[in-house]
């Protein structure tokens, strides 16, 4: 390059740089228009419902209340106990869905006959939609012609049919267990495209160093798939923190509220109660505990150290 | 020995999980092909004696005297397709032009932007449902699949530009240097060398996108009320509140509305797994 040229390719780059920011901007903005118009607005308007009074439906008047909506949560018992039954969802079923998973993606990872064929099979659970698994298990769990209780009959583990769905301890670890089946094959399907990535030579200079095959897995392989596990981990425990869906069509809620999570409760409140503004506030408090894993997360995949 | 026995043992875990993936599923099939009285009978008839396609026949063929759902069934299968395909679209096109900006060009509060938009697609639908309701009423856009579109588009679009980023990261540089070079301005490289090796890329994006708008519940639920409108998912939810469940035109419906989802899934399961280890979720 001669010195004479370098001015102009000064220029030529500033140029270029003005119109990247240009051409960035115009391809950026339908996206940030449409963000703004049905995320942001909406949660900022959901903001401002939860500081009223208003409990005679969507349409009906209010009375601005300030925060007493959420300070009214922290003294009822009703509230305290759905956010228990909450986490009891969310820790009984993200819980064992990482060690099934884990134990799953291991398993296939040794390629025992037929593991290309279980790998095929794991997307199935996954892919069936969230309704029909729901409305699946439930005509399992049906008490007068449910396969559970046809095949516990036959195999002589109950000696009447039970009618399962109306017992308020059995039922909601029945809707644990239907979520597992889309969501372990979920973890799995993770969890062993991570195990095929992993270095085989650590493990077996472990072996050499006389590592036996359980401290190879606690201390070799267990700590190289915690990038993998955490990000499962996040994702799973946002999702059943939330969950919704399947209760809707398993239990409605039932029985005896017994299936009543913190999403049902804030759909009850908004639209069977019309408590419009309390159903905000709880609205509100699942966003921020989303945003709060939603944090944890995006720092996770996105270490300060690598670039975005 | 010990070999063979350790062979074995593994074997039997994989049946058993099998076993666990497919009972479920065939017991979902066996259901829709059983008459009305087999499917009440104690003991349980696992095989059906008379099996039978009536239950099919009834969606697709609405004759008289079958019930109403399953009538409308069909009518809510084409409400979910169009309403899947035109938000995987419109996600696609919008998403992956603001994917690029963000990935590519250098330009003021870039990363916030993007973790901005990351955070949005967190928020979970009953955070939006009522003042999106309120719109949708103002502006007589209720119970109409337009306002599942839009609606829709507040966890597809930013699913979509997440999913691109992290593919058009994969992109080497040099490659759109060279098109500089050969004198194509930012638009015309994009369009030209971007768009086509990015195939894949939008490939399993738009599979992705397709298979939650397909999923989705909430929203369908709230902000619709008659076939003008209904999605599959609502309308399967709808057979278990009848007084009279009508259980074989339930599973049916179950079937039909697994076939997409679980087809589109095991053609592309290449694009599935690579897509899931890039942090995409379904849920």
């Amino acid at each position: 390059m001669s010195p004479s040229s370098h001015g102009e390719t000064m220029q030529r780059k500033r140029t270029l740089a003005q119109q990247d920011a240009l051409v960035g901007f115009a391809l950026i903005l339908p996206s940030v228009l449409i963000i703004l118009g049905i995320s942001l607005q909406p949660i900022i308007s959901t903001l401002y419902l939860s500081l009223f009074e208003s409990s005679r439906g969507i349409n009906a008047e209010r009375t601005f209340i300030g925060f007493a909506n959420y300070t009214t949560f922290l003294s009822d018992p009703v509230f305290w106990i759905t956010i228990g039954r909450t986490l009891y969802f969310t820790l009984v079923s993200v819980g064992l869905e990482l060690v099934l998973g884990l134990a799953i993606a291991q398993l296939i990872h040794t390629h025992p006959p037929g593991w290309q064929f279980l790998r095929t099979s794991l997307i199935i659970p996954w892919a069936v939609p969230t309704i029909v698994n729901g409305t699946m298990w439930r005509w399992i769990y049906n008490a007068d012609y449910g396969a559970m209780n046809g095949l516990l009959l036959q195999l002589g583990i109950i000696d009447k049919y039970i009618p399962w769905l109306t017992k308020p301890n059995v039922a909601m670890n029945l809707v644990i267990l239907a979520d597992l089946w889309h969501s372990v094959p979920f973890i799995a399907l993770i969890l062993q495209a991570a195990l095929a990535t992993l270095p085989a030579d650590l493990e077996e200079a472990a072996a050499v160093d006389g590592a036996n095959a359980l401290q190879r897995f606690l201390l070799v392989r267990l700590p190289l798939l915690r990038p993998a596990i955490l990000v499962a981990l996040v994702i799973r425990t946002v999702e059943a923190f939330r969950v919704f869906d399947i209760i809707y069509v398993i239990t409605n809620g039932g029985p005896a509220y017994s299936t009543v999570t913190i999403s049902f409760l804030t759909y009850l409140e908004m639209f069977s109660f019309g408590h419009v503004g309390r159903g905000s506030a709880l609205s509100f408090l699942i966003s921020l505990f989303t945003l709060i894993m939603a944090f944890i997360y995006i720092r996770m995949l996105y270490r300060p150290e690598e670039k975005l | 020995m010990k070999k063979t026995l350790h062979i074995i043992v593994l074997s039997l875990l994989v049946v058993l999980v099998l076993v666990f993936i497919y009972l479920p599923v065939a017991w979902l099939l066996i259901s829709s092909i059983s008459t009305r009285a087999e499917l009440l009978s104690t003991p349980i008839h696992w095989i059906p004696q008379q099996p039978t396609l009536q239950n099919y026949i009834n969606i697709f063929s609405p004759a008289q005297g079958t019930s109403e759902v399953a009538k409308t069934f069909r009518i809510t299968l084409w409400n979910s397709l169009l309403v899947a395909t035109s938000v995987t679209f419109i996600a696609l096109v919008v998403g992956s032009l603001a994917s690029y900006a963000l990935i590519r060009l250098r330009f003021p509060f870039r990363q916030s932007m993007l973790i901005g938009i990351l955070g949005t697609r967190m928020i979970p639908e009953i955070s939006l449902v009522i003042p999106l309701y309120l719109f949708a009423t103002r502006f007589g856009l209720f119970n109409s699949p337009v306002i599942l579109i839009i609606t829709y588009l507040s966890f597809a679009l930013p699913f979509a530009i997440w999913l691109m980023a992290a593919f058009f990261d994969t992109i080497p540089v040099e490659l759109e240097d060279a098109a500089r070079i050969d004198g194509c301005n930012r638009i015309q490289t994009l369009w030209r060398i971007i768009m086509p090796i990015s195939a894949p890329g939008l490939v399993s994006t738009g599979l992705f996108v397709f298979l939650t708008a397909w999923d989705e519940f909430f929203f369908a639920l709230i902000l619709t009320s008659t076939v003008a409108a209904k999605t599959v998912p609502v309308a399967i939810a709808e057979f278990t509140g009848r007084y009279v469940v009508d259980v074989g035109g339930m599973m049916t419906g179950g079937v039909l509305a697994a076939i997409p989802p679980v087809l589109l899934s095991l053609i592309f399961q290449r694009y599935i797994v690579s897509g899931l280890t890039a942090g995409a979720v379904k849920g």
